[in-house]
């Protein structure tokens, strides 16, 4: 495997990674307040993902450098040409993060709701567009020789985008139910468990859908064919788990079957990078690559730095490993405190 | 409006916002470790309270700065997508390593850090805390470095059959002398910038506290408050003003720097159009910003343009009309100087802006010597105050170091009206400056009322079931800790 190849694998491992991780917490986003009907429901919903949202954000951050390094033709003429879709799922992004961490400071009903609503909203769409913008890849777009789009910005929603799109929101909701029965205990897991019985099936159908599209409209090779089921048999087996098995298998079905859908996006895409509706100005692998001085110099920075983010951020989920608690943070603590208050401790602020 | 003014527009927009929380992010992630290991030294429940209180205002920066920061990775394919094929092989490199090497970091261990307060053991919690100012200071490095290589091209070729530009030594790239000293310059911004805000939020309860004494009614709650923060008050001075009297010095050999490699900035920021030798300083002057014109200067300082220009006494500084000749023959016909006002002024508010913070921190070091640092109203008043200044002064170093630039966008290299993108054009420019405009000033103010808020609410208590120092923790009850 020469470089560019090497660098193609790795940013469509980071843009699965991306789907997988991320992917549960646009679940609990938008499902967050389906699952909890009280507050101290909302907020264990979302102390599921608490901790770990905002480094599993870097996973989208990453590719989109790298891309900008190894590949900056495809870089360009990608986020140009998908101009509104990225912007889409950038405000969708902002607005998400920001709502987890003011929502927590939120004082007032009236306040929460807002937070809820935006932060619910913003959890759909952030897949819904970076999804348009992965479908798009393979789809086939009027590019000029320049790399840059023509047709309006109108070209940029394909129908094909617009099914990964949907097939990846729907994916994401399922694997956010999935994740929450995971790591909840009580009134919450158990709405979460029935959700994610309804929500595995719509989400298979669509699995099965964009297969179907797929193999018929883009006519991939054995190898692309094969990506394309395997995501289809993890969701399958997932959609059948979810009655019953355990709630770890299921999600290790979930994430195949979220994981699998992005893989095989780009397993199909290769040796392209960009699909043109005229062969010509498709862009390719070879003909984006950076130099292989440029390559290599960051081949050596992430075979160092890589295997040590896997290493902590592995570390970071293996700390959180338990169940959240139902209780609010800001009720009684259930724990006897034995701590060695030489002050003495306030009774607890209303906040 | 042509796609090019909005596309600049933008990204200045964009990236000055981004700024406002970057340096408050940084500086307060030093402090608040700091903090912690005072706390880890003590074992006390008074600093861990303290700890926790200023982390709070931490993740709230560390929110908005996080989500516009996801713009600045995307925005140079958005609408300098020409900008992207031409320099990406040096210019995303060091991007691609700053999502690998500090974001990570930064975002994994800021989680661990705060959900962990209670399940960690408490040197892991300490080395959690540490993590995320190197993240922070790390991230940095990397931009830091890529935009230095716009201001100064080094270590690359042009590649003749692409005409892309291509990366030949990384060693050079962060042996930029542009970026050594600018990298020096953004740290001292962040550790004075986090000194400051200690200083300000301490000082508006320290003030509190003195104004119910002096009515004859001390009140204990009030008094707590001052009593906690009385110790990062003092150090956030401290930190502000050797960070500051540092600056002085950096900003000096920046100065240098400009002259060596980018003449028309520092020309541009004294709005000086002659060459001239030595050259003088004016405080401030009226008119004069356009060629031709006779500026009216308010008090002038003889040799000090030469010695921050030159750092000696009688260098010589070439003039704007000059500068442009030169260029005009070297580069082809153009305009060649930048915006003179904003160079000029934003030199000012940044300059000034260190000068008052220097001389606001020598006043409360005098006040600390003469123990009357809790009771003077009107040094707490003004400190409390000062928490804008930082702003204001970050906004204005952004747009000297980047408008100086134009018309470049990479020195030399590239013009920036050709680094924009071919698809498009200015109608979806409009609509995404619309997204960024309610968004940003939404969040922007949504923020600001936040950390005042939280501020001002002071030193809360411990979360529910933290424990006590050295106990190991204990996973079924971890899940009960770690609470949004």
């Amino acid at each position: 495997m020469d470089l560019p190849t090497v660098w193609f694998v790795l940013i469509a491992v980071l843009w699965t990674g991306f789907f997988v991780l991320e992917g549960f917490d646009f679940g609990v986003g938008a499902l967050h307040a389906v699952v909890g009907r009280t507050d101290a429901e909302r907020r264990s919903a979302l102390s599921a993902i608490g901790p770990w949202w905002d480094g599993n954000e870097v996973w989208l951050v990453v590719p989109v450098a790298g891309t900008f390094a190894a590949f900056p033709p495809w870089y360009g003429a990608w986020l140009s040409g998908q101009y509104l879709v990225f912007w889409g799922g950038l405000a969708a992004l902002i607005v998400r993060g920001v709502a987890l961490e003011f929502g927590r400071h939120a004082d007032g009903a009236a306040a929460r709701r807002v937070w809820t609503v935006l932060l619910s909203v913003a959890s759909l769409l952030a897949p819904a567009f970076l999804g348009l913008a992965l479908g798009d890849l393979v789809a086939g777009l009027p590019l000029d020789g320049a790399g840059d789009l023509v047709g309006g910005a109108g070209a940029a929603f394909t129908p094909y985008g617009l099914l990964v799109a949907a097939t990846l929101t729907m994916l994401c909701l399922a694997h956010g139910a999935t994740f929450l029965t995971l790591r909840t205990t009580g009134t919450v897991e158990g709405r979460a468990s029935t959700l994610r019985r309804r929500l595995l099936l719509p989400a298979t159908t669509l699995v099965v859908l964009l297969a179907v599209v797929t193999v018929v409209a883009h006519r991939p090779g054995a190898v692309a064919t094969v990506a394309v089921l395997v995501p289809v048999a993890a969701a399958v087996v997932a959609t059948l788990w979810s009655g019953g098995a355990s709630a770890g298998r299921t999600f290790a079905a979930s994430a195949v079957a979220i994981g699998g859908t992005v893989a095989a996006i780009f397993v199909g895409l290769f040796p392209n990078v960009l699909v043109s509706t005229d062969p010509a100005t498709t862009l390719t692998v070879a003909g984006t690559a950076a130099s292989p001085y440029a390559l290599q110099v960051m081949s050596i920075t992430t075979a160092v730095l890589l295997p040590i983010v896997l290493a902590y951020q592995a570390w970071g989920f293996w700390v959180f490993r338990a169940r959240v608690s139902g209780s609010s943070p800001d009720g009684p603590s259930t724990k006897a405190s034995a701590a060695a208050d030489s002050a003495g401790r306030p009774s607890p602020d209303p906040r | 409006m042509d796609q090019l003014d909005l596309a600049r527009i933008q990204f200045a927009t964009t990236s000055i916002y981004h700024f406002l929380f970057v340096p408050v992010t940084m500086g307060l992630a030093v402090c608040v470790a700091v903090l912690h290991t005072h706390w880890y030294r003590t074992g006390r429940a008074e600093p861990a309270r303290v700890t926790r209180f200023f982390g709070g205002l931490l993740l709230l920066s560390v929110a908005v700065g996080a989500a516009s920061g996801l713009v600045q990775e995307f925005q140079f394919g958005l609408n300098w997508s020409r900008y992207s094929v031409f320099v990406g092989d040096v210019f995303g490199a060091p991007l691609a390593m700053e999502g690998l090497a500090a974001f990570f970091l930064e975002a994994t261990f800021l989680g661990l850090w705060w959900f962990g307060w209670s399940v960690l053991p408490r040197r892991v919690h300490l080395f959690t805390a540490w993590m995320i100012p190197l993240g922070a200071m790390l991230s940095a490095v990397f931009i830091m470095a890529a935009n230095s290589w716009m201001q100064h091209p080094v270590g690359y070729e042009i590649n003749p059959v692409t005409g892309r530009a291509q990366l030949t030594s990384v060693v050079d790239l962060f042996a930029n002398r542009i970026f050594v000293w600018g990298y020096l310059h953004v740290v001292l911004v962040a550790l004075s910038f986090g000194g400051t805000v200690l200083l300000a939020v301490g000082a508006w309860h320290l003030r509190r506290a003195a104004r119910a004494r002096r009515a004859g009614t001390p009140d204990p709650a009030l008094d707590e408050q001052a009593r906690l923060l009385r110790g990062s008050t003092k150090g956030g001075l401290w930190l502000m003003l050797v960070a500051t009297v540092l600056q002085f010095q950096v900003g000096g050999q920046l100065g240098i720097n400009e002259t060596t490699f980018q003449p028309m900035k520092i020309a541009a920021a004294e709005a000086n159009w002659d060459t001239c030798s030595p050259c003088s300083f004016s405080v401030l002057q009226i008119g004069g910003f356009d060629s031709g014109e006779t500026p009216v200067k308010i008090i002038e300082v003889p040799h000090l343009l030469s010695l921050l220009a030159t750092g000696s006494w009688d260098g010589q500084v070439q003039g704007l009309a000059q500068l442009d000749e030169q260029y005009n023959q070297q580069y082809g016909p153009g305009d060649y100087v930048p915006n003179v006002v904003i160079q000029y002024f934003s030199m000012r508010v940044m300059a000034y802006g260190a000068g008052g913070l220097a001389m606001l921190g020598l006043w409360g070091a005098f006040l600390l010597w003469r123990r009357r640092f809790d009771d003077s109203r009107l040094f707490l008043w003004v400190s409390s105050w000062v928490v804008i200044a930082p702003f204001a002064m970050a906004t204005a170093g952004w747009l000297l170091t980047e408008s100086g630039r134009q018309p470049w966008l990479v020195q030399g290299l590239l013009l920036t009206k050709d680094g924009l993108s071919g698809s498009g054009g200015a109608g979806q420019i409009v609509v995404s400056l619309l997204i960024v405009g309610v968004l940003y000033a939404t969040i922007g103010i949504t923020a600001a009322v936040l950390m005042i808020r939280h501020a001002r609410r002071g030193v809360g208590p411990l979360p529910p079931d933290d424990q006590s120092p050295g106990d190991r923790p204990t996973t079924r009850a971890a899940g009960a800790a770690a609470t949004y």
